[in-house]
């Protein structure tokens, strides 16, 4: 046991006389957070809309009323033709015109029915869509609350409601995704370049031939680092709890669990490649191409899984971050227990076996 | 049987990797307190050889005696009895002597008091004590050396092994070098010892030299010199590896 705590202890030296790893430890997950917190953020604000308005009614007034007091619309010009339209967009401040047809309101109490086209500027896809979708969803409220309460009976539009995260708030996609990086990019690439490390200064050949067996040795290497990775984990929630009001439905300590289990697989991930790798910059590439990219890419962080093509949807069934990612979502957000995810869960405690079945594997044919 | 005049008996050691035959037969013995130089070519099974006698792997066939201990079925009792040093010299880089030496002494499981006390008169002798907590990264390569070796020896095995301790070094350290592997030796640790250097395989004991995985000349530098009609151990060495 005293040989074991001596190895532990010549690990943690390792880390805390290496500013690097300290920086990749320490800072990396804060800032990620930061960054994907604010700066990547799916939410609208202010954003700069024209407003073609043909009827110039009463209820045309009110539902641009509504849409610019909303908070998330500033009304930039006020547009007389089809032929505007396109300057408007083409000056880069206005993302979006609001064309309300002739006789609006007349029409609408007519026939039950009128026309309002939502143009935005697609050259950036991804925020047109998300600006169509709060004006869809401020015109529906209108309709609903204010010509429906007064007995008018009109059309209703299917509601499109954003469960669980009504503002479509950056972050709940953001802190999942993080943690399941941060924790891969610490457990797996640094536990891997550490083994490496010992392989490349030739010190692990020492190790081997001392009476320590190989699991202590292993164990021993991980352990800091599934300490620190904890640890990351923890600040990673507490940032988003206190930072961000992400909210923590389910059981904090089953949530904390189901982490752990996690960083045990992205652990045995990491002694898996370093079993493959003969040097520190082996182990980083195959953990920065192996691990970090699919992990980003295909794990539903960034790009949701259900628009992929077939072939990456299944490639993305062995991502063990995307059952982590699902795992926590359902936790953090809808507050699941065991009870709904006990699926994900399962899949990430085989694939930990598989990678440790596996370097025990490679590790015998070294030996033998 | 403990036996008391060969520290290493080896017999009909044989080791494979698929069809090929890293160790063709090998048959030796090395005996207590000599320095038993193991040369070869590149490839010759040098380092398999070594690896067996170490512990770190297993032979296809053949029986392994290493400091009176069968390397297949007591493999920890002999790990104990051995010291090892690679030519990279096998220090962690970013631990201070004192932090290596105490950690690798940790290893072997010698208690805390020990290893303080014995670190003590060991950083003496060294001459040591005042770069006790310097960064390893920051000596010259002598003094690695020096600590590597030291380390090595700690736990006061019965043999211990030296993978071309000497490469990459000049020759007065190497010169320093081998007056620590004599001073081992006159106190009864055996040494063995791999090299490419040949004029250190003069300085051996005994040598063995290797070729394509046999072993083609086992004896004192001088009766080898003799046998091969050669006028020094290079010319013993070509001879051989030609």
């Amino acid at each position: 046991m005293n040989r074991f705590i001596g190895f532990v202890k010549k690990e943690f030296l390792h880390i805390f006389r290496d500013y690097r790893t300290m920086l990749i430890l320490f800072g990396m997950p804060i800032a990620q957070i930061l960054i994907f917190g604010y700066v990547v953020s799916n939410e609208i604000t202010d954003v700069n809309i024209g407003v073609y308005d043909k009827s110039k009614d009463n209820v045309t007034h009110e539902i641009t009323n509504k849409i610019t007091s909303s908070g998330f619309f500033i009304l930039h010009e006020n547009l007389n033709s089809d032929k505007e339209i396109e300057e408007a967009f083409k000056r880069g401040i206005v993302r979006e015109v609001i064309v309300f047809e002739d006789n609006f309101a007349e029409k609408l109490e007519r026939e039950g029915t009128a026309g309002i086209q939502i143009i935005a500027d697609a050259s950036d896809a991804n925020t047109a869509n998300i600006v169509s979708n709060y004006t869809k969803a401020i015109i529906n409220s209108y309709v609903k609350n204010e010509l429906f309460a007064k007995g008018f009976p009109y059309e209703i539009v299917p509601e499109v409601r954003m469960l669980y995260n009504n503002s479509l708030k950056g972050v709940y996609m953001f802190v999942p995704g993080t943690m399941a990086l941060i924790l891969m990019l610490v457990s797996a690439m640094m536990t891997s370049i550490s083994i490496a490390r010992e392989k490349e200064m030739g010190t692990m050949e020492v190790l081997l031939v001392s009476p320590l067996k190989p699991l202590p040795i292993v164990i021993g290497k991980v352990i800091p680092y599934m300490v620190l990775s904890f640890i990351n984990a923890v600040v990673i929630i507490a940032l988003s709890y206190f930072v961000f009001d992400m909210p923590i439905m389910g059981n904090l300590a089953f949530l904390l669990l189901e982490t752990l289990l996690f960083i045990f697989m992205a652990l045995s991930m990491g002694i898996l490649i370093s079993t493959v790798s003969n040097s520190q910059m082996v182990a980083m590439f195959i953990s920065m191409f192996a691990l970090m990219l699919p992990t980003m890419l295909l794990s539903g962080f960034i790009f949701p899984i259900a628009n992929m093509p077939k072939i990456l949807q299944w490639l993305s069934t062995i991502m063990p971050a995307k059952y982590f990612i699902i795992i926590v979502k359902n936790i953090m957000i809808k507050g699941s227990g065991i009870g709904i995810v006990w699926k994900e869960t399962l899949i990430i405690a085989g694939m930990t076996l598989f990678f440790l079945v596996m370097s025990i594997k490679k590790f015998k044919v070294r030996l033998e | 049987m403990e036996n008391f005049e060969n520290i290493i008996e080896v017999k009909n050691l044989v080791k494979k990797f698929g069809s090929f035959v890293a160790n063709d037969n090998l048959t030796f013995n090395v005996k207590r307190g000599e320095i038993f130089g193991f040369l070869g070519a590149n490839g010759a099974g040098k380092t398999t050889a070594i690896k067996i006698l170490s512990g770190l792997s297993f032979p296809t066939s053949g029986d392994v005696n290493v400091a009176g201990f069968d390397v297949y079925r007591e493999r920890e009792k002999v790990k104990k009895n051995i010291g090892y040093m690679s030519q990279k010299f096998s220090l962690y880089e970013d631990l201070t002597v004192r932090e290596n030496i105490r950690f690798y002494g940790g290893i072997y499981g010698l208690s805390s008091k020990y290893i303080k006390e014995k670190t003590e008169s060991l950083l003496e002798r060294l001459k040591m004590t005042d770069i006790q907590d310097s960064l390893i990264k920051s000596l010259p390569l002598g003094w690695k050396q020096k600590i590597a070796f030291s380390v090595a020896l700690f736990h006061e095995p019965k043999i211990v092994f030296l993978d071309e301790p000497t490469g990459g070094v000049d020759p007065i350290t190497r010169r320093d070098f081998w007056e620590m592997i004599y001073e081992t030796s006159d106190s009864g640790i055996t040494v063995f010892v791999t090299t490419h250097y040949m004029d250190e395989a003069e300085y051996c004991d005994r040598v063995s030299i290797m070729d394509k995985g046999r072993i083609e000349g086992l004896d004192t530098p001088g009766e080898l010199k003799k046998q091969f009609d050669a006028q020094n151990m290079d010319e013993v060495f070509i001879k051989i590896a030609r």
